[in-house]
């Protein structure tokens, strides 16, 4: 393995931290899953042979661990229920706190094809295409989940407010 | 998913779609085609609320998010190809240094340097609550150095902008020494995520292919420390704060040589 190619990956690891922290809001299991990426893309480097970038290539193995994890949390019977899941560990100013916390809740209720494309999107800077390829479906499919996710993530932070207003107009 | 207005591909002069708004709040759009969303936006007020609110998760999202890059790697990151499980790998890399030119003995050494990191990384934890910096510095080193296609973000063809731009996201002035007396050319900088805010980092070559590194934090400002040496596998850091700065210079040389250079470098950046 070329040691520039190394650096490259190496250069990748705060990024594949900052999705990985998005995509489970817990900081055990994002480094977990950023442990199982690097052990695979060590091991398959070989199978790489420069068919793209290097970034979207490890983001790719990232999301595979990822959907097998849910996959397997699905098959558990004691799911948590969207939306009721355990509060995570955020790092917030006092004054913020409980805004940064309804946000890291309210992005942990979105299911999880959803999270991926907005993290990969909005907090990754990936273009349409490069997250379409990372995940592996069709740009149309990017679009709607982007969409999809913007709409819920906004009606879950409103959620409060829309409480708030039903009661005022009754 | 066959939702055709969900389908990206904006022609000029083409109505607006959804997927030219979303396009538009992650800047993905070309310029002209931005041009003509905007002007949709300024005569559909509900929409603009829509994108504003898109662009105001984004913007919380990296408010969430983005300190995770300031974290230091945990250990237990594998930061580099398990060593011994491909003896044949291993065999094969040397038949090709022996068999191609300098610089690419040069790219190997800097594998070697990466997995020694990584054993020093795993044994020697304990012992750096002092210098954090030092150690961050080291990495940088270990990671940035070897890189042939771009070791550095910003050229030195182009270092008053380098300086500038440096300066602006440090929040101090930051200078870049000269160290051709010393031997070394600068090649250009980069930002880094330090422990605390942004880091600055210079790079220099030697005419022999060697490359130093000058890290530039300001997460130290205010302790005084004289020069001190630590050493991460087989990179080398001195570092030293002064005034608002701490400076930590890496390289894999001999500690006489970086000592030499590095009293070059403090001189240069004294007062």
């Amino acid at each position: 393995m070329r040691a520039d190619d190394e650096a490259l990956i190496l250069a990748c690891i705060p990024s594949l931290r900052r999705y990985a922290r998005g995509l489970t809001g817990d900081p055990q299991r994002a480094d977990d899953l950023v442990q199982d990426t690097l052990e695979r893309a060590w091991s398959r480097y070989s199978r790489w042979q420069r068919r793209g970038e290097l970034r979207a290539w490890m983001f790719g193995i990232m999301h595979n661990h990822f959907i097998d994890g849910v996959r397997a949390a699905n098959r558990r019977a004691d799911q948590t229920v969207p939306g009721e899941l355990p509060d995570a560990p955020v790092r917030a100013t006092q004054t913020d706190r409980l805004e940064v916390r309804d946000l890291e809740r309210s992005l942990q209720a979105l299911p999880a094809e959803q999270r991926e494309v907005l993290l990969l999107v909005c907090v990754e800077d990936l273009s349409y295409q490069e997250t379409a390829q990372i995940l592996d479906v069709p740009m149309g499919t990017v679009m709607s989940r982007l969409s999809r996710a913007r709409e819920k993530l906004g009606a879950l932070l409103q959620g409060r407010d829309a409480v708030n207003r039903l009661h005022r107009v009754k | 998913m066959n939702d055709k207005r969900l389908h990206p591909v904006p022609g000029a002069g083409t109505p607006i779609t959804e997927a030219d708004l979303h396009a538009y709040a992650d800047g993905q759009l070309p310029a002209a085609r931005h041009a003509e969303v905007e002007a949709f936006l300024a005569a559909h007020p509900q929409d603009q609320a829509r994108v504003r609110d898109w662009k105001e998760q984004r913007r919380a999202l990296h408010a969430l998010l983005d300190p995770v890059l300031d974290e230091p790697l945990p250990l237990r990151l594998p930061l580099a190809p398990p060593a011994r499980r491909w003896p044949w790998r291993a065999l094969a890399a040397s038949v090709a240094v022996a068999a191609v030119s300098a610089s690419a003995a040069w790219i190997a050494r800097g594998a070697m340097d990466a997995r020694h990191l990584q054993a020093v990384l795993a044994t020697a934890a304990p012992e750096r609550a002092a210098g954090g910096y030092a150690q961050r510095a080291a990495i940088a080193h270990a990671v940035y150095a070897p890189d042939m296609g771009r070791p550095v973000e910003v050229g030195v063809d182009n270092e008053k902008g380098l300086v500038t731009w440096l300066t602006k996201r440090m929040g101090a002035p930051v200078r870049a020494p000269s160290l051709s007396q010393a031997g070394y050319e600068l090649m250009g900088g980069r930002l880094l995520p330090g422990g605390a805010g942004p880091v600055a980092l210079f790079m220099y070559g030697a005419a022999d292919g060697q490359r130093l590194t000058l890290y530039v934090t300001r997460e130290a400002a205010g302790e005084q420390t004289a020069f001190q040496f630590t050493q991460e596998g087989p990179v080398r850091v001195f570092y030293w704060v002064e005034g608002q700065f701490g400076y930590a210079l890496s390289g894999a040389v001999s500690r006489e040589e970086l000592q030499r250079v590095s009293q070059e470098v403090y001189k240069q950046l004294q007062g």
